[in-house]
């Protein structure tokens, strides 16, 4: 089985955001910079369990400049086989998606996962994209993924309950919470991670669709107001007149 | 040109979320120009769909779309955008629409805004504003091509309801040439008429390991009933099994904004108020004064979830008793 896991590299969960430039840009000064979790702990672990049980590979794939490697490297220490940088500037998910997709579409994989969503643009736009762009199935928000020869079985979470899909041939699908255990690379995995093959492809031209114009924060939350715990018949009174949410 | 929103439905029933969605697309039908236009599949009773904005309603009976098949799906809502001219297709940015709005942008090379948290503003380019960096910070998009996509977060807006009601058209489309892409085995839901799903629910009581086991819920869903709100848990309560998973709130789990939420012994960890902080007022209940929820919150109760939630309920019954 040949499985292609996108990645993103995203802020730490804990990073202060702030921006920058007249707010048109991330403030990076001093921020840590991961794998997206969902990309890593659920796409990636689960890819490489599938291989370690059926054989076959993990190429992680990241649209990004150079500054990324450290990050790409990263995903590689945990287990993946080899990475794909396209060497371009992720300016929105269409532009992401198709890149992707343009390196994707000849090199014949059965399944091509990504995370539901990344923790910074939150659009869970990329999977659905690299599907429609590649005339593939997709399945959103999976959180169990099994293969059994060319079928594969995912279970999807909606609203209130789940759903069990059923897919033959190659698939476009989004990671979440419950396909895998989140992995922490051990000593060997980062120094195998090394040598391991990183293969910058150049990108190709993109249309823009959207762009962000502007970046704002939203203003700080009023100090909480508190309530005498002998008394809470006081916070009901309070979300009927005050809050007006009841 | 007109805009073109996408009705999901439940057993034929148009969700909640959906209504938001259409008075959405009128509100933006109002500022581009042109109708709102509903388009819903193997749908029933959607004249009522006229209440929220739309000008008419387009039903497409169709095996082909009995089971949710984004590729089918998306081929149709596109044919329809098509066959009325639509500059503009409005999702709600739930499970399925996460499944439909990024591949009918890419199929379509229309620009996308998903999470979309505002109406469009259309002074010097048509632009939107959504959520980023897990509502820590908000942007705002400009959509550069002619056709648009954007998909919503449920509960942004206020819908006002009008007496209207839209006429109903059948739609035939041709969705010969497209196959099906996969098979979905089960479907697995609780029962239509309970609270609403998380999502798109106003009302969320919320409660985490501070309950100490699943025997504890019971005054938790004695609240979630009293209010009519749904209830929700916090990470370590779903992966203990203690609450079932689709209602885990956070990060992780599912992103709300709900009018208010209440949490009972969850501390606030960053990936749980990841999942929360656009509720528009936070409740938090914790004996721990030093709970970094309460930094948060709207209200705060600093005393111990057992006494508490028992008084707490019965002040919101005797407030539901003389408030209706």
């Amino acid at each position: 089985m040949k499985i292609l896991v996108c990645i993103s590299k995203v802020p730490d969960t804990t990073s202060k955001i702030a921006f920058t430039d007249g707010n048109t840009k991330f403030d990076e000064t001093n921020v840590q910079f991961i794998v997206n979790p969902y990309d890593e702990w659920y796409a990636l672990v689960r890819a490489l369990e599938i291989t370690e049980q059926g054989g076959g590979s993990v190429t992680v794939v990241n649209v990004g400049p150079a500054a990324n490697e450290p990050t790409i490297r990263k995903a590689l220490a945990i287990g993946a086989h080899e990475a794909v940088r396209i060497d371009g500037e992720p300016g929105e998910a269409f532009y992401v998606a198709t890149q992707i997709a343009e390196y994707a579409k000849d090199k014949g994989f059965d399944v091509i996962l990504t995370g539901k969503e990344t923790i910074n643009f939150n659009g869970a736009e990329v999977g659905g994209m690299i599907a429609g762009l590649l005339d593939l199935p997709y399945i959103s928000l999976a959180s169990d993924l099994q293969v059994n020869g060319s079928t594969a079985t995912l279970k999807r979470v909606i609203e209130g309950g789940y759903e069990m899909v059923e897919v033959n041939g190659p698939f476009v699908a989004s990671a979440q919470k419950g396909m895998a255990e989140a992995r922490i690379p051990n000593m060997r995995g980062i120094m195998a991670a090394r040598t391991k093959p990183l293969n910058v492809v150049p990108a190709v031209p993109v249309d823009t669709l959207t762009s962000v114009k502007v970046f704002g924060t939203p203003p700080p939350k009023s100090d909480v107001k508190y309530i005498d715990a002998e008394n809470p018949g006081q916070l009901v009174e309070l979300l009927h007149t005050e809050a007006k949410v009841i | 040109m007109s805009v073109l929103v996408f009705v999901d439905t439940v057993d034929g029933k148009v969700k909640k979320s959906s209504l938001e969605a259409v008075y959405y697309g009128k509100k933006t039908a109002e500022l581009v120009g042109g109708e709102c236009v509903a388009l819903a599949f193997n749908g029933s009773d959607l004249e009522s769909l006229g209440n929220v904005g739309a000008s008419k309603v387009l039903n497409v009976a169709d095996e082909k779309l009995k089971q949710f098949d984004p590729s089918v799906y998306t081929e149709a809502i596109k044919q329809a955008a098509n066959s009325v001219g639509a500059k503009v297709v409005v999702f709600v940015q739930d499970s399925t629409g996460k499944s439909l709005a990024a591949r009918l942008s890419a199929k379509s090379k229309a620009g996308l805004v998903s999470g979309a948290t505002t109406l469009p503003t259309v002074d010097g380019g048509f632009k939107v504003k959504k959520n980023v960096f897990s509502g820590k910070a908000w942007a705002e998009y400009e959509i550069h091509t002619d056709e648009k996509v954007i998909s919503i977060m449920a509960n942004s807006l206020q819908v006002e309801k009008s007496d209207a009601t839209a006429p109903v058209e059948g739609l035939s489309l041709d969705l010969g040439g497209v196959n099906a892409s996969l098979t979905v085995k089960e479907v697995s839901k609780a029962a239509a008429g309970g609270a609403a799903p998380l999502p798109e629910a106003e009302l969320v009581v919320s409660a985490g390991r501070g309950l100490k086991g699943p025997e504890n819920w019971g005054m938790v869903e004695e609240m979630a009933e009293i209010l009519g709100a749904t209830t929700a848990c916090s990470r370590p309560v779903a992966d203990s099994d203690w609450r079932p998973h689709h209602e885990h709130v956070g990060q992780t789990g599912v992103a709300i904004r709900p009018n208010l939420y209440i949490a009972i012994g969850i501390s606030g960890a960053i990936q749980h108020l990841a999942g929360v902080n656009q509720s528009k007022v936070i409740v938090v209940i914790n004996k721990d004064p030093e709970a970094p929820f309460f930094k948060a919150a709207d209200y705060g109760i600093v005393g111990d979830a057992f006494e508490v939630v028992p008084k707490l309920n019965e002040a919101f019954r005797k407030f539901k008793e003389s408030n209706g």
